[in-house]
């Protein structure tokens, strides 16, 4: 697996879901902040799945099994409180995550310079409205917990180590390695990840430096000083997602991905060869 | 505010009466003189190409006409984004996407420039869109036609945004300045969608067999409606007289709908694709293109709600509105507690008190 087609899908990914808010924003300056957010993750993703080959191949022609994102970002928008808690808890991990990239000197370094301004912006934009909704009426305050609740179980697949973007490149191999062997039918895919990454670790991330212990420990913290901040509860269930933590790098996703896939790609497969 | 409108109200009537070509009301008691100071020197400004602003004193019916046509201005922009929106999860390349995501921002934030524009005339956003929700406001009735193919797409941005920027250039120079001022910002960036959607037409008329069928079935549904974007005939228009003396308006729906026929023929031909009308044809003497009837029967229909989409966009614009409910509350309850008392008085006191000044 490739750390730019993981990051690529990411941002591919959720920038495919806030752009079903179209024309169906609560209000209409979130029309506009959306569609933004959209529009920068669309442009991360460009610059990201060109590293690794066609970007419109690699996006229409894949099927969801050869996909690397996060679960997080494929889990349905539901309510606005929903698509905010999706919000906060990826915009802050990208957030931290290109911070330390940029702080490198890998592969990643310089267009995680660029975006990480992008990705402050969507941060904030996500911090303020789990402000808002935690701490404004009884029932936005409920139907802030419960998008919280519903999606902490994605959040622990954040911190499972992309291979090339580790401090030590084995590392990532026996992180690989322990996870297969919890995934239980995802294992023989695990096993052949796990060989390519020690093969291929630190030869495109040598210098990428990124601590996924002490990342999460930087999410963690972040994450829970604005619930806080916003009268809510951080959630206490298992980050496990759905199969396992790490699950989505490996190409198992939930049950929507695919219908959302089946969406996006049926126009461009439906002509095969043509330009657009 | 109450003893403001009222005393708008008396300045309208006479603005009423002047603009109708009746001579104004009895002479000789001092209200009725100062309204005829007042209005004497709305029409100087008015025929000195001067721009009113919105503490100038303005007849009541000018307020109306603007309020009206701005809100459905801005209506038109905030529905029209429901028919191009239908495609972004589908757009076939990640280009396309990228533009197509770009030009729907684009139209939420022309919105908003043209609902804080027609605020300063004393009305407010959430006025507005009541109106357009409950039907009492229009929008364009362009956007009672559905986006069928992916070329729709491309169709709307060439003919649509092309039609309105014939409409909406001489905007630019319309009496009313934050009308005006709106306008130059929203040409400059539909222009730009209209290149767009000009190219995308293009791509597809130069691709596959099937990409050019699919460009020229969407030419050939885009084409009628488009044109009827310029409103009823000269002979049919109501507002049309009274909005070219006092210069909101510039040029009658028929010159600016010749007008636009004359810039697609060539373009058409550029693109590889025909119009859907076997009347158009070059008229040496006019100068300009003779085209066919419009059916004005099924415009009427589509106005009056009946066109193929109507009831499904205010459904979704109402939904929207009503499901985004809650957050707005939560919104408005967060700043309410956290608001500091002094910060609260400020934004009171701040109000316009628009009508207090004359022109």
């Amino acid at each position: 697996m490739s750390a730019a087609l993981a990051l690529g899908d990411d941002a591919l990914v959720l920038s495919h879901r806030l752009g079903e808010w179209a024309g169906h924003a609560p209000v209409l300056e979130e029309e506009v902040a959306l569609a933004n957010i959209a529009l920068d993750l669309l442009g991360q993703a460009r610059v990201l799945l060109s590293l690794v080959g066609d970007e419109d191949e690699l996006a229409y022609l894949r099927e969801e099994r050869a996909f690397r994102n996060l679960q997080l970002v494929e889990q349905p928008n539901g309510d606005f409180a929903h698509t905010i808690a999706r919000q906060l808890y990826f915009s802050v991990y990208q957030h931290l995550l290109y911070e330390r990239l940029a702080a490198g000197d890998g592969r990643f370094a310089e267009l995680a310079a660029k975006a990480v301004k992008e990705v402050a912006y969507h941060r904030d934009h996500a911090e303020q409205w789990v402000l808002r909704l935690g701490d404004g009426t009884a029932e936005s305050h409920g139907r802030m917990q419960a998008g919280l609740e519903a999606l902490w179980r994605f959040t622990g697949e954040m911190f499972q180590p992309i291979e090339g973007l580790d401090a030590a490149g084995t590392t990532a191999a026996a992180d690989a390695t322990a996870a297969s062997a919890t995934t239980g039918t995802a294992g023989a895919t695990t096993t052949t990840e796990a060989a390519a990454a020690i093969g291929t670790a630190g030869a495109d991330g040598s210098g990428s430096g990124v601590d996924w212990a002490e990342l999460e420990g930087a999410w963690l913290a972040a994450v829970t000083a604005t619930v806080e901040r916003a009268t809510l509860t951080l959630p206490t269930g298992a980050r496990t997602g759905a199969w396992a933590a790490g699950a989505g790098r490996q190409g198992l996703h939930t049950e929507p991905f695919g219908r959302m896939l089946a969406e996006m790609q049926h126009l461009h497969r439906s002509h095969p060869g043509a330009s657009w | 505010m109450a003893a403001v409108t009222a005393d708008q109200k008396t300045q309208s009537t006479s603005g009423t009466a002047k603009a109708a070509g009746t001579e104004a009301g009895p002479a000789g008691t001092a209200p009725e003189a100062a309204d005829a100071a007042l209005l004497a020197a709305f029409d100087a400004a008015v025929a000195a190409d001067d721009r009113i602003e919105p503490r100038d004193w303005m007849p009541e019916a000018y307020r109306a006409t603007l309020v009206r046509q701005m809100a459905q201005h801005a209506h038109s922009e905030i529905i029209g984004m429901q028919p191009e929106a239908n495609w972004i999860t589908r757009a076939p390349s990640l280009r396309r996407k990228a533009i197509l995501m770009a030009k729907v921002q684009d139209e939420a934030g022309h919105g908003l420039y043209l609902y804080s524009a027609a605020e300063t005339l004393g009305t407010s956003r959430e006025e507005l869109l009541d109106k357009l929700h409950a039907g009492r406001q229009r929008y364009s009735s362009i956007f009672n036609y559905p986006t069928l193919t992916w070329a729709d797409v491309g169709a709307i941005g060439w003919l649509v945004d092309g039609a309105a920027i014939t409409n909406q250039v001489p905007l630019c120079r319309c009496s009313y300045g934050p009308y005006a001022r709106a306008m130059v910002r929203i040409c400059k960036e539909e222009s730009f969608h209209q290149r767009q959607g000009y190219e995308l037409l293009l791509a597809l008329s130069r691709g596959t067999e099937a990409q050019h069928a699919m460009a020229q079935d969407a030419v050939d549904r885009w084409w009628w409606p488009s044109l009827m974007m310029f409103g009823p005939p000269d002979d049919a228009s109501s507002h049309s007289a009274q909005s070219m003396a006092w210069k909101i308006k510039r040029h009658s729906n028929d010159e600016l709908r010749r007008r636009f026929v004359d810039i697609c023929v060539p373009q058409a031909e550029a693109l590889g694709l025909t119009l859907p009308d076997p009347d158009i044809r070059w008229n040496e003497e006019r100068g300009q293109h003779d085209f066919g009837a419009i059916d004005w029967t099924e415009f009427q229909q589509v106005l009056k709600g009946d066109g193929p989409c109507n009831e499904q966009r205010i459904t979704q614009r109402r939904r929207a509105h009503e499901e985004g409910a809650w957050v707005r509350d939560a919104a408005a309850a967060y700043a309410a507690k956290h608001t500091t008392p002094s910060a609260r008085t400020a934004q009171h006191a701040q109000p316009a008190q628009h009508v207090e000044e004359t022109a």
